[in-house]
């Protein structure tokens, strides 16, 4: 049986994961028809005909994760880094094999002497498989998703 | 002030097949092109269904001024200059909205009817000596002198004197044309969010880069190389990822782009993709050319829809890819500081999937949050770092240059006379009085 406890500590431990640059265990995160969605306009419910700033299913999270080894993926060189700082995850929704979990963060991404701090809200659908939980959409809403600014390269 | 009152210096900044990096360095030439690059050409506003009903607004720049584009209440687009007479305040109290019949301005109450023309003001007894009478504040908000709005998309010239629209763009507006004709009612609407991306260099570099064909290979194997490599790798499933539809073609090789040709026009326009594009082999869309052939007929319906360039510039800061009806806006902020906005249009009465599929192209492409644009910035940002080496403050453009080579051509695809025929009319309009 899961707990509360087992997915807060799975949050906790999905940001530790991109912290620590570890992109393919964090994939492995994902179920199989897992997104990864960070929407464009503030409360934005349609993803079809209202772009969005990331709408990502494995195929492109993946092409993200293997450019970011590339030997030719110059806007890496030198690499990004990132950092989480999460508020104690909150359950909205502990159902059989559903469940949701809201996440307050600050999200700060680095690159070379520039450092950009985004505030962002996570909201994690999460399910299980194999007894595990896995995402099935990690929604991110950047607190200015309006707003004009340079290269996000990593994940919040 | 090594180039205000030079005109010779300025113009030898500009050579036959090369440019001095002070055009993208300089903040004197900067401010230049605010003064007359941006007031002596036709510069794009938006699009008039941002503003379909009387009162709508959206707030916008011309260079770095600030306008307002506006629908009166006898359906004319007006531009007007976005401050209040009075003390300088911006009138628009949001980027767009409906405003009514007035405009108000939120610190003094003056108000204005939506063609810029005053309304009232409180106190008026307070102006009853004729100075104001004859200020330029009782005039209501300044308009811009003059405006076009064709087949939708407005545009703007501030200058008083200079050419015409239509000598301005000439035959480049086909390419306009061909964007509108893909909707089987003619018209387009703005749709799907405006993706906002900060760019840390000088315009022009953004704009070179829409038909500069050598690049995609070497700078995007790193997404779109990684996106075929995947694709392989799951064994070339059918149907074809959207994703790996858009991004495979950049990888085509340089014969591709050899064959896709350019073609340029007077006054620094020009488009790639004369005889095909990145665009050519999108998947059909069902019931599409059904719409289109009862619109226009069989040949009318392949005749627009056989068009597939793929980057029309529109000189100096416009950006339109008609096959995807989508542009991008190029907004100058500074020698070293571009905002660029990537708008998208709906096809009217034509399927949803167009538009969704120009969202995701929007979206892999030109977000921030894009592996293509994280590779093109890193480009620029590196150029207006380098640019600052002074043991050459030459920038080539020298591929496929021929001496007198004429304005108006179609040449092969990978050549840079495009960039050449911007900077041609860069130092023509940067020397013109405005």
């Amino acid at each position: 049986m899961i707990t509360p406890a087992d997915l807060i500590t799975f949050i906790y431990h999905e940001a530790r994961l991109l912290d620590e640059q570890r992109f393919d265990e964090w994939l492995d995160l994902f179920a199989p028809d897992g997104r990864y969605w960070m929407p464009l306009e503030h409360g934005q419910t349609d993803r079809r005909l209202t772009t969005s700033l990331m709408d990502e299913d494995l195929f492109l999270l993946r092409l993200r994760v293997e450019r970011l080894k590339g030997n030719r993926t110059y806007s890496q060189k030198p690499k990004s880094r990132c950092h989480h700082v999460l508020q104690q995850p909150q359950i909205d929704v502990f159902e059989r094999d559903h469940y949701v979990v809201w996440t307050a963060m600050h999200y700060i991404e680095t690159r070379q002497d520039q450092q950009d701090l985004y505030a962002a809200w996570a909201t994690h659908d999460l399910t299980l498989i194999e007894g595990t939980p896995r995402i099935r959409l990690k929604r991110v809403d950047l607190v200015n998703c309006d707003a004009a600014f340079g290269s996000l390269q990593l994940f919040p | 002030m090594t180039y205000r009152n030079d005109p010779a210096a300025l113009t030898a900044l500009v050579r036959d097949a090369e440019v001095h990096r002070d055009v993208y360095t300089d903040p004197e030439i900067f401010a230049l092109e605010m003064e007359r690059l941006f007031v002596n050409t036709w510069v794009y506003v938006g699009h008039d269904s941002q503003v379909p009903n009387a009162g709508d607004y959206f707030g916008t720049t011309i260079g770095t001024q600030p306008v307002l584009m506006v629908r009166h209440e006898d359906a004319t687009i007006h531009v007007l200059y976005n401050r209040c007479p009075h003390k300088g305040t911006r009138i628009t109290t949001e980027t767009c909205g409906n405003t009514g019949r007035f405009f108000r301005c939120p610190y003094h109450a003056w108000s204005f009817r939506t063609d810029g023309s005053p309304a009232a003001l409180p106190l008026p007894s307070g102006y009853q000596d004729e100075t104001f009478a004859h200020s330029q504040a009782a005039q209501g908000l300044t308009p811009v002198r003059h405006i076009h709005n064709h087949r939708g998309f407005v545009f703007a010239r501030m200058s008083a004197e200079g050419p015409d629209f239509a000598t301005y763009f000439g035959d480049s507006l086909s390419s306009i044309d061909n964007m509108v004709d893909r909707s089987p009612a003619g018209r387009l609407q703005v749709a799907g969010g405006v993706l906002r991306y900060m760019h840390n260099c000088n315009w022009k570099m953004l704009v070179e880069n829409q038909t500069d064909t050598c690049h995609p290979m070497v700078a995007h194997m790193s997404s779109a190389g990684t996106a075929i490599d995947l694709w392989k790798q799951a064994g070339e499933q059918n149907p074809k990822p959207m994703a790996v539809e858009i991004y495979a073609p950049f990888m085509a090789p340089y014969e591709f782009f050899e064959k896709m040709g350019i073609r340029t026009w007077d006054n620094g326009h020009g488009h790639t993709g004369v005889h095909h594009s990145i665009h050519s082999n999108y998947s059909a869309v069902p019931g599409y050319f059904e719409q289109m052939v009862a619109a226009y007929g069989e040949p009318g319906a392949k005749a627009i829809l056989d068009e597939n360039r793929h980057n029309t510039i529109y000189f100096p800061n416009l950006m339109v890819k008609g096959p995807i009806q989508l542009l991008r806006l190029f907004k100058p902020l500074a020698a070293d500081r571009t905002l660029v906005e990537s708008w998208t249009f709906r096809l009217v009465d034509a399927p949803d999937f167009l538009l969704e599929r120009t969202l995701v192209y929007n979206r892999l492409i030109n977000a921030p949050t894009s592996v293509v644009g994280h590779d093109d910035v890193e480009m620029y940002e590196r150029a207006q770092e380098g640019l600052h080496a002074n043991g050459n403050p030459w920038v080539s453009l020298h591929r496929l240059f021929e001496p007198n080579e004429a304005t108006v051509a179609v040449d092969n695809g990978t050549t840079e006379r495009q960039m050449r025929n911007q900077f041609r009319a860069w130092a023509r309009y940067m020397t013109a009085a405005p």
